[in-house]
């Protein structure tokens, strides 16, 4: 596979993932923001942002409806939803060949709906009159990457080229996870005691909502929440596809079928930092982490990950031409 | 352009369908029909017109969906544009399209021949068939190429010959494209589209198919891989994403199954290119070019190309790639050249052209000029080096300013234009407001030049769309309909 048609499918999988993710943030919270007074719908409002990892030029300033603007359609912020999905359409057309038809159908109809002019002005409207939520628009954005996801599994080969979609969708969501985690971390577990009384349970279920999670724990958990399960079910569950876990041991099995593929010892480095954070997080306990700075554990995971990004660029994409020829 | 002589229909669909002196492809009188468009024509007007508007947008959104689109370059907004398609077919009887088809491949022939010559023994220049200041003044001659030899001698891989049909229904070649010949994939893509939406019709017309072109295409490029190369590694080479073409250079490396690469995957290390994957480097025997000569290669030509290969040039002489079409065909494909291909014809092949070519004038000699340089107002303009509808003066559409500016440009560059009379070429009836008009339409076939010559039964018909329009350039408003090639 062309090193530029991976790095693209790597980047499409990730923009995508990360407008998801993005679009549930939204979606969640201003769902919350109406059951609740404004002080601590404010401290939220910041937290999702932290949960962003602060995008560029995006700043909370009283006004939910202004920020979700921003967050959604404002093309110039390279983190709003319709960024992202120009972007994953942009990558996905310079691979235009390499991914199935039905993929690029899903995804183009996707770049059409979002990019029409009547949506922004739609939405204003709807903004002004300060009692629609934009649901049906965060909803059929999720829908959409869900069933591009569905697509992608069922029309493309599992060979190297969806491997490398995979590491893109996992990395991104192992990262946007992490995050997640801290920008809560502080509020739920950090000073529990600023909580307004009773509004325990509303965040701990956006919590669990932010990353898809709400029903998979009752499941285990039952609808009982505490926040030490709520940590180990995020970060710990083997079986959970948004937990840092999972996707890690998912990406993972993706980077070791590329190295299968490409056979190279130069893959070594990669395997031991890859292996590496897997075994961290197969081999935890949620005492032991809780017991420590949990803040720098779940930063010491978003560091690995970046390490891992790098080191696939550096082994796939932006090696060295001498290099190769030796080997 | 006036009509001399308008007839007007009774059917409702029919009320804007005005003939004039230009060939009309379904009328071939007032009221009489070429008995092959009888059926296209009572299946159109048996439509009701919200039925036919409702098959127009499935097709428009069919081709958006696709995303198959082309790029308007120079506009801010909605550069994507979807190529506009008209509905009704244009049909081509089997007995006229076994001439074209021979003309085609005679021409494709003589041409190769021509280019393989002038790049090496120069025969036809010594017997001064074709003047050597017009061989060598050419912007797309290429003197590396001496002496170098090519695969098999296939210089023209893949042609795509413009062609239009002239007032008494003959078909006449309008300018050779030897270069990077585009729109096959709205060829392909045309048929898909028109056999969902109106399956019964194409089923009981005896459409030759057409969708073998991009395996013949493969078995063409494979054919011209380096000796010792069995198992040759053919990619393609794109400008990129932005290219106006790009959707049909990855709907081609799809449908063959080949690579789609751009300069920056491809790396040349002692003269053998490579394409770098996620694998390591691999090498690349057979490159079908979609990249202009003069930026393929930084080092060989256009240094501030960043589209090209460095080192491209140097591994292609020494024969380790092969590049289709071959660098420097484009001297053979420029309009003043184009007025010597009938003697080329009948010099290397001792034939008649089975195509004629328009009357040309060639400037450079000063007879010509002065009657163009008079008549500008009747002629019609290019700029030999232009493509795309661009550097072109249609003289009765024009303003005396612009006819000023062009006689300027011809005193002071002569060999940079030519000049041919305004040929109403033929018209297509093309569904316009839910009736039937006629439109200007001409016809680019698509040849393949390898172990042999394949014309593909069918081509891209070009329409103007706007009325009275002689440009069917898609980048100047125009748009395409499918074409049926019949097998009887």
């Amino acid at each position: 596979m062309l090193s530029r048609v991976a790095d693209s499918l790597y980047w499409m999988s990730r923009y995508l993932e990360r407008a998801e993710h993005t679009t549930r943030l939204l979606d969640v919270n201003l769902n919350l923001m109406l059951d609740e007074s404004s002080t601590s719908a404010e401290r939220r409002w910041h937290r999702a942002l932290q949960a962003l990892g602060h995008p560029k030029g995006v700043e909370f300033t009283g006004d939910p409806y202004a920020l979700m603007r921003s967050l959604t359609f404002n093309t110039e912020n390279k983190a709003a939803i319709v960024s992202c999905i120009i972007s994953a359409r942009e990558n996905s057309r310079h691979v235009r060949e390499q991914i199935s038809t039905e993929q690029w159908h899903r995804l183009n109809s996707l770049y059409l709906q979002v990019t029409r002019p009547e949506m922004q002005s739609d939405m204003h409207a709807e903004a002004l009159q300060e009692m629609a939520q934009p649901t049906e628009f965060l909803q059929s954005v999720m829908e959409a990457v869900h069933q591009f996801q569905g697509v992608t599994d069922s029309t493309m080969s599992h060979g190297e080229g969806w491997q490398f979609i995979q590491v893109g969708r996992y990395i991104e969501r192992a990262s946007a996870t992490a995050m997640l985690l801290e920008a809560y971390h502080e509020d739920l577990w950090g000073y529990p005691e600023r909580m307004s009384e009773g509004n325990e349970y509303l965040e701990w279920m956006g919590l669990l909502r932010s990353a898809t999670a709400f029903e998979a724990y009752c499941k285990v958990y039952t609808a009982d929440l505490t926040p030490d399960r709520i940590f180990e079910f995020l970060l710990l569950d083997e079986e959970f596809p948004h937990s840092l876990r999972f996707s890690i041991d998912s990406m993972q099995n993706a980077l070791e079928a590329i190295h299968r593929e490409s056979g190279k010892n130069r893959a070594e480095p990669l395997r031991r930092l890859s292996g590496r954070l897997q075994a961290l997080l197969s081999y935890s306990g949620v005492d032991d982490i809780l017991k420590d700075d949990v803040v720098a554990y779940l930063r010491n995971i978003q560091t690995q990950c970046r390490a891992i990004h790098e080191m696939i660029y550096e082994l796939y994409v932006d090696y060295p031409i001498q290099a190769a020829l030796a080997g | 352009m006036q009509p001399t002589q308008s007839i007007q229909f009774e059917h409702p669909a029919l009320k804007n369908y005005l003939l004039d002196h230009a060939y009309d492809e379904m009328f071939a009188g007032p009221g009489e029909l070429h008995k092959h468009t009888q059926l296209l024509l009572e299946h159109f007007t048996s439509l009701p017109p919200d039925e036919l508007q409702r098959r127009k947008q499935a097709a428009d959104l069919s081709f958006l969906n696709q995303g198959i689109t082309f790029t308007v370059y120079g506009r801010e907004e909605g550069t994507e544009k979807i190529f506009p398609y008209d509905l009704l077919p244009r049909i081509i009887t089997a007995a006229e399209w076994a001439i074209v088809e021979q003309g085609l491949s005679q021409r494709i022939t003589a041409l190769n021949l021509f280019l393989r010559d002038i790049y090496n023994e120069g025969r036809i220049l010594k017997d001064g068939i074709v003047p050597r200041e017009v061989v060598y003044s050419c912007k797309q001659y290429r003197r590396q190429m001496i002496g170098l030899q090519v695969p098999r001698n296939v210089y023209i891989a893949v042609c795509g010959t413009d062609l239009i049909r002239m007032e008494n229904g003959e078909f006449v070649v309008l300018e050779d494209n030897l270069r990077v010949p585009s729109g096959v994939s709205y060829m392909l893509t045309n048929r898909r589209v028109m056999k969902r939406i109106f399956p019964q019709l194409f089923r009981s017309y005896n459409v030759r198919p057409i969708e073998q072109y991009t395996q013949l295409l493969l078995g063409t490029l494979r054919s011209l891989a380096p000796e010792g190369r069995p198992e040759p590694n053919i990619v393609l080479l794109s400008p990129g994403v932005f290219n106006s073409a790009y959707f049909e250079h990855a709907y081609l490396a799809r449908q063959m199954g080949i690579e789609l690469v751009e300069g920056r995957d491809l790396v040349t290390h002692d003269n053998i290119v490579y394409m770098r994957t996620t694998n390591g480097l691999r090498r690349v025997d057979v490159i079908y070019r979609r990249v202009d000569d003069d930026f393929i290669d930084p080092l060989a030509f256009r240094g501030d190309s960043i589209l090209g290969v460095a080192g491209l040039f140097n591994a292609y002489r020494a024969g380790n790639v092969t590049l289709a079409n071959a660098f420097g065909t484009g001297v053979a494909d420029d309009k003043a050249l184009y007025a010597y291909v009938p003697d080329i014809i009948r010099y290397y092949l001792t034939e008649e052209p089975v195509l004629k070519n328009v009357e040309t004038y060639l400037l450079t000699r000063p007879k010509e000029r002065q009657h163009v340089l008079q008549n500008l107002d009747k002629l019609v303009v290019k700029a030999v080096g232009e493509s795309g509808g661009y550097g072109m003066l249609i003289g009765p559409q024009s303003t005396a300013e612009q006819r000023e500016e062009f006689a300027r440009k011809i005193e002071s560059d002569p060999r940079n234009y030519i000049a041919q009379p305004t040929i109403s070429f033929s018209r297509a009836p093309c569904l316009i407001d839910n009736a039937l008009e006629p439109r200007h339409v001409d016809l680019r076939p698509y040849v393949l030049y390898g172990d042999k010559v394949t014309v593909v039964p069918g081509g891209l018909t070009r329409v103007a769309l706007k009325r009275g329009s002689l440009v069917v350039n898609s980048s100047q408003g125009g748009g395409s309909k499918d074409t049926w090639v019949l097998s009887q």
